[in-house]
């Protein structure tokens, strides 16, 4: 194998204003550890899923600010980053189990949410192209299930919050809206409790009895023979297995 | 002719009333309307400083929506959102220099130049029914029913916006229902509006020689097409009265609630559990409703 490793592209990018040199195919989060930042903290899972790395760009001769997550997103020449890994935004301590799913308990939780203007710029920077304004707008007008629904993408990395000139914490309003919705309003999955209750009342005992019992090449067959769902399959799927079923 | 409905964000709460004897009306009626699928709150009141075009954005970005869905009309049912969507309307239509601040600043929108006309029930139901083919659809008029029409600021200040220049729009409505419409020197004053928050004593005797200028002429009823009006003049009647103990009770309802009833729609649909116990009384007395609806 040949020790003359290709040399890639090179582009240039500025890190708070300082300029580096950076292969063309790194992640913003790559180019910065490349350039000699260590991430102790705000580097999260590293696959797009956490939020904790949010950077905030503008590329050359453009006024839009631009976002993106910094480990999923690619450098660009003369891109201008930071990253901004945290934003600091209110959360409101409550009691789930007493508060009603009801306007009016959020708007007690949080009533700043009075204090948007829908001028937008959290839609606008969310990495995650959630509608972060119109589910604001869905919760002012008591819409606990749209924004719910709205916001469902959100990964709590912060921007929306960092942008908005009411100083709204919108994504820890959101999280209030889907704790409220999931929980309280809407239907309870009765497959859900008919397996909890199956669950509890014995039901898997012997066949997990039998597993515990098994030794290694019979875990090994069991765990090879065992039945996947196809990939692609409609819902009428239904497993050939019955063990305790 | 696209008409996209903008309901508000107090129809979706305090006054679902108002809007669910509005909907009821215009299926009586025929008349689809669409809400629209995105909107956002209007901004509640119109704001009065010349510069101030961050609080146009809100207004403005609901007009774009109903642009960009094909429509030329935006139907409203609360005064306070067509007066703040009217306002913002005529601005993006007539300061260029406005307008082109508005639309760069919110460049992630289609630019607008004020192309959807803003209506409001009233209007709409003069302009596209008329008064006279309304009458003809009432199947339990409110014969004998002597209903103050009270307009009130909104759908009539400043008159640039105003749905009319002289209020005759809620005369001519009630006539056509049936009712004897009941004229009150009070009937444009203002009820006090939000300072029933910052000096609520000022405002209760606002909204009291309202009431008190209605039944002085006999009024049995008034009808308001804004929620704060409403508040005001219905929802805190009881403290108006603490104040004012010599005047009778007199039930407010939305303009919609007496359509939707002559109209002959299901009396659930004029929601009278969100309206002061009054007005189920008053309409249960007259037997237009059965007393437990």
């Amino acid at each position: 194998m040949s020790t003359n490793a290709t040399v890639e592209n090179l582009v240039p990018i500025f890190i708070m204003g300082k300029r580096y040199e950076v292969p063309e195919t790194f992640t913003i989060m790559k180019a910065m550890e490349h350039t000699g930042y260590k991430f102790l903290r705000g580097c999260g899972c590293r696959g797009g899923v956490c939020g904790a790395c949010s950077a905030v760009y503008r590329k050359a001769g453009d006024y839009h600010i631009r976002s993106g997550l910094a480990c999923q997103t690619v450098v660009e020449p003369d891109m201008y980053l930071a990253q901004l890994p945290f934003y600091p935004a209110l959360r409101q301590v409550y009691d789930y189990a007493t508060t009603e799913a009801a306007a009016a308990a959020v708007f007690a939780l949080y009533p700043e949410l009075f204090r948007c203007v829908a001028c937008n710029a959290c839609t606008k920077i969310c990495p995650m192209e959630v509608q972060v304004m119109d589910y604001v707008a869905a919760l002012k007008r008591g819409d606990i299930l749209q924004a719910a629904e709205q916001s469902f993408d959100c990964i709590q990395c912060g921007l929306c919050a960092s942008r908005c000139m009411g100083e709204l914490p919108q994504y820890h309003i959101a999280q209030v809206a889907r704790r409220l919705a999931g929980g309280k309003l809407k239907p309870r999955a009765q497959h859900l409790a008919d397996m909890l209750a199956a669950i509890q009342t014995g039901r898997f005992g012997d066949a997990l009895a039998d597993l515990r019992r098994a030794d290694k090449d019979r875990l090994r067959t069991l765990y090879e023979q065992r039945e996947l769902e196809p990939e692609m399959t409609g819902e009428e799927w239904r497993p050939q297995a019955t063990v305790g079923l | 002719m696209r008409i996209a409905y903008y309901p508000g964000c107090t129809l979706k709460l305090t006054a679902q009333n108002l809007e669910a004897a509005a909907l009821a009306s215009l299926r009586a009626l025929g008349l689809v309307v669409e809400e629209l699928p995105r909107w956002n709150c209007c901004g509640a009141v119109a704001s009065l400083a010349e510069d101030d075009l961050l609080h146009q954005v809100a207004p403005v970005r609901d007009l774009v929506r109903a642009a960009e869905r094909g429509a030329d009309r935006l139907l409203t049912l609360c005064a306070p959102c067509y007066n703040t969507l009217a306002r913002a309307n005529r601005l993006m239509a007539e300061d260029e220099e406005k307008r082109k601040t508005i639309n760069l600043f919110m460049e992630e929108e289609p630019d607008y130049a004020g192309q959807v006309k803003v209506v409001h029930l009233l209007d709409f139901l003069r302009d596209d029914l008329g008064f006279e083919a309304l009458a003809t659809k009432v199947v339990r008029p409110l014969t004998g029913l002597k209903v103050a029409p009270y307009y009130g600021c909104m759908l009539l200040r400043p008159k640039r916006v105003a749905i009319e220049e002289h209020p005759t729009l809620l005369h001519r409505l009630l006539a056509a229902l049936g009712a004897e419409t009941v004229d009150f020197p009070a009937m444009t004053d203002c009820c006090g509006a939000y300072q029933i928050l910052g000096h609520e004593a000022m405002a209760l005797d606002a909204s009291a020689a309202i009431l008190r200028s209605a039944t002085r002429r006999g009024a049995q009823a008034l009808v308001t097409s804004c929620p704060l009006c409403d508040y005001n003049l219905g929802a805190r009647q009881p403290d108006l009265r603490d104040r004012h103990g010599d005047l009778p009770e007199l039930p407010v309802y939305y303009f919609t609630q007496l359509l939707a009833l002559a109209l002959g729609c299901a009396p659930e649909a004029l929601r009278l559990d969100l309206s002061p116990p009054g007005c189920r009384r008053l309409l249960a007395e007259r037997g237009a409703i059965a007393a437990a609806t």
